[in-house]
């Protein structure tokens, strides 16, 4: 399993210039850390000696060979954050969460790490939550936000964010909605369709919220591979003639009430999709 | 064929000599630590520090590492080489008080006392060991890890490697002495060499397991607490 994972990866950067870094990025991506068994295959498999990698591995901050808790706490104690408190908001988290920067909590929840400037200095002291930046932070926020975190700032953002909206689409060729409200993503009615991969059929929900790329689906569906869509009620495949400007898969085309087209990428993995609203063109 | 000129003296060397080599060769000494045939220069140490260049322009290079130059104007033993080199001794002499090579060289250039608060380290990263064990030894069962501060010399994951076939080249080539020397904790040494020398340690009964190269370490008695 792993010997097989690691292969794919090799086969996908072996012979490009710093191939070792794009292959741990990945598996860290994948598992939020470096699993030591992974590391040994590598090495084993790419012909680098052991020592090379873990050499690459432990000198890169961005590397972990611990396993990192669900939400990752960056604190900044850039020059710029420190002179304006960092430190003590630095030690608050620290009193809060129990642990010292660089640990991850025993249940796995947070890991806390300071960071040296994120390039954000007007807004500091800058604490980052899983990518969602925090600025002016003042000790007395530390657990308003440890709390924000912990419910997920993804759904904080879903309503307040005015970039996302949720759309409603029909089959293109017999015009029956495609929206399920019994199966909501993100706290609205999905869109609902059938694909099919491989030798794999089902269906699949995608959130009907513009920006977001959640999806639910009957059998998970591997990274890269492209999906042929269908629509639930009369069996056409939605299929447009157009592809992707990004990775060149064909685009899926469904109708929007109210008129205009949205396409969507059929990789996996692709956040390629064009909105068409009659006229304005969104990306 | 490149000429350049040491201490005044001019010398013709083949391309891609390094200037300790050329010095060498017109008998100019030049203090080293990291430096050691048949390893390839790696300029950690600073101490083979010469000055190259003329007036304002000069400069300190590493000379293990600096390949001679067609009119290249080389001094060894400046006023400004000589007050680099002491200080890199003496900030050798502050992570490692204790090893008896930096201990040497602090006595040969009469450097008598030390500003820098002592470390005691076991490593002075000078990577004669990881550069040992891959060149040498085709094993690479060491390297360094880590970056910084935190920067280290070991095996990955701190266990003992697979690849490692307990030469004891490492200790044997370091400057450190110490550096491999794991004590009273044989299951985590990477070497086992030998155990036919009388190091003080290996006499005591909580060494007994141990096995040392450095005869006159004396490092194990300084570190055991
Ligand atoms: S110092 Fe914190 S963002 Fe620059
Ligand atoms: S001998 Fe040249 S830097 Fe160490």
């Amino acid at each position: 399993m792993v010997s097989e994972e690691v292969s794919k990866l090799l086969e996908r950067h072996e012979g490009k210039q710093g191939a070792l870094i794009s292959i741990l990025e990945e598996i860290q991506a994948r598992y939020s850390y470096l699993p030591q068994e992974l590391l040994r295959e590598v090495a084993v498999q790419s012909g680098r000696s052991l020592t090379d990698v873990y050499g690459v591995a432990t000198f890169y901050k961005a590397f972990s060979l611990q396993p990192r808790g669900k939400h990752l706490i960056s604190v900044c104690l850039g020059t710029a954050c420190h002179v304006r408190g960092g430190p003590a908001i630095a030690d608050e988290l620290e009193k809060q969460l129990g642990i010292k920067a660089g640990q991850t909590t025993p249940d796995r929840e947070f890991t806390l790490e300071s960071v040296n400037c994120l390039g954000a200095c007007a807004l500091g002291p800058v604490v980052v939550v899983d990518g969602h930046y925090f600025s002016n932070v003042k000790s007395s926020q530390v657990k308003e936000i440890l709390e924000k975190s912990k419910k997920g700032l993804d759904i904080v953002e879903i309503d307040t964010d005015e970039r996302i909206f949720p759309i409603e689409v029909s089959c293109a060729r017999c015009n029956h909605s495609l929206m399920d409200s019994e199966h909501q993503i993100d706290g609205h009615p999905s869109i609902r369709v059938t694909v099919s991969f491989g030798q794999r059929h089902g269906w699949m929900c995608i959130s009907s919220l513009w920006g977001s790329y959640n999806v639910t689906s009957k059998h998970e569906i591997p990274y890269e591979t492209i999906v042929n869509f269908f629509c639930p009620h009369c069996h056409a495949e939605l299929i447009g003639g157009a592809s992707c400007s990004e990775c060149n898969a064909p685009m899926v085309p469904m109708v929007i009430r109210g008129g205009g087209v949205v396409q969507l990428c059929s990789r996996r993995g692709c956040k390629n999709h064009i909105l068409d609203l009659g006229g304005t063109v969104f990306e | 064929m490149v000429t350049l000129t040491i201490n005044g003296l001019q010398v013709s060397v083949e391309e891609g000599t390094t200037l300790l080599e050329a010095a060498k060769f017109l008998n100019f000494p030049i203090p080293t630590l990291c430096h050691m045939e048949g390893l390839s220069p790696y300029g950690a140490c600073r101490l083979c520090v010469v000055e190259i260049g003329e007036g304002p322009r000069s400069r300190l290079v590493t000379s293990c590492t600096y390949p001679a130059e067609e009119g290249l104007v080389v001094r060894t033993t400046s006023k400004r080489v000589d007050r680099a080199r002491r200080m890199v001794i003496e900030l050798l002499l502050g992570t490692c008080p204790q090893s008896k090579i930096i201990q040497d060289i602090a006595s040969k250039y009469n450097v008598r006392q030390q500003r820098f608060r002592q470390e005691y380290d076991d490593c002075i990263l000078c990577g004669l060991c990881v550069r040992m064990c891959a060149e040498q030894m085709m094993a690479k069962a060491i390297g360094f890890r880590g970056r910084g501060e935190t920067r280290s010399i070991g095996t990955p994951f701190d266990v003992k490697s697979d690849v490692c076939r307990l030469c004891g080249g490492c200790i044997y080539v370091c400057p450190a002495c110490q550096l491999r020397c794991t004590y009273n904790q044989p299951e985590k040494a990477v070497c086992g060499g030998c155990a036919n020398i009388a190091a003080p340690c290996l006499k005591k009964p909580e060494f007994e397991d141990m096995m040392c190269y450095m005869d006159p370490c004396v490092a194990c008695e300084i570190k055991k607490d």
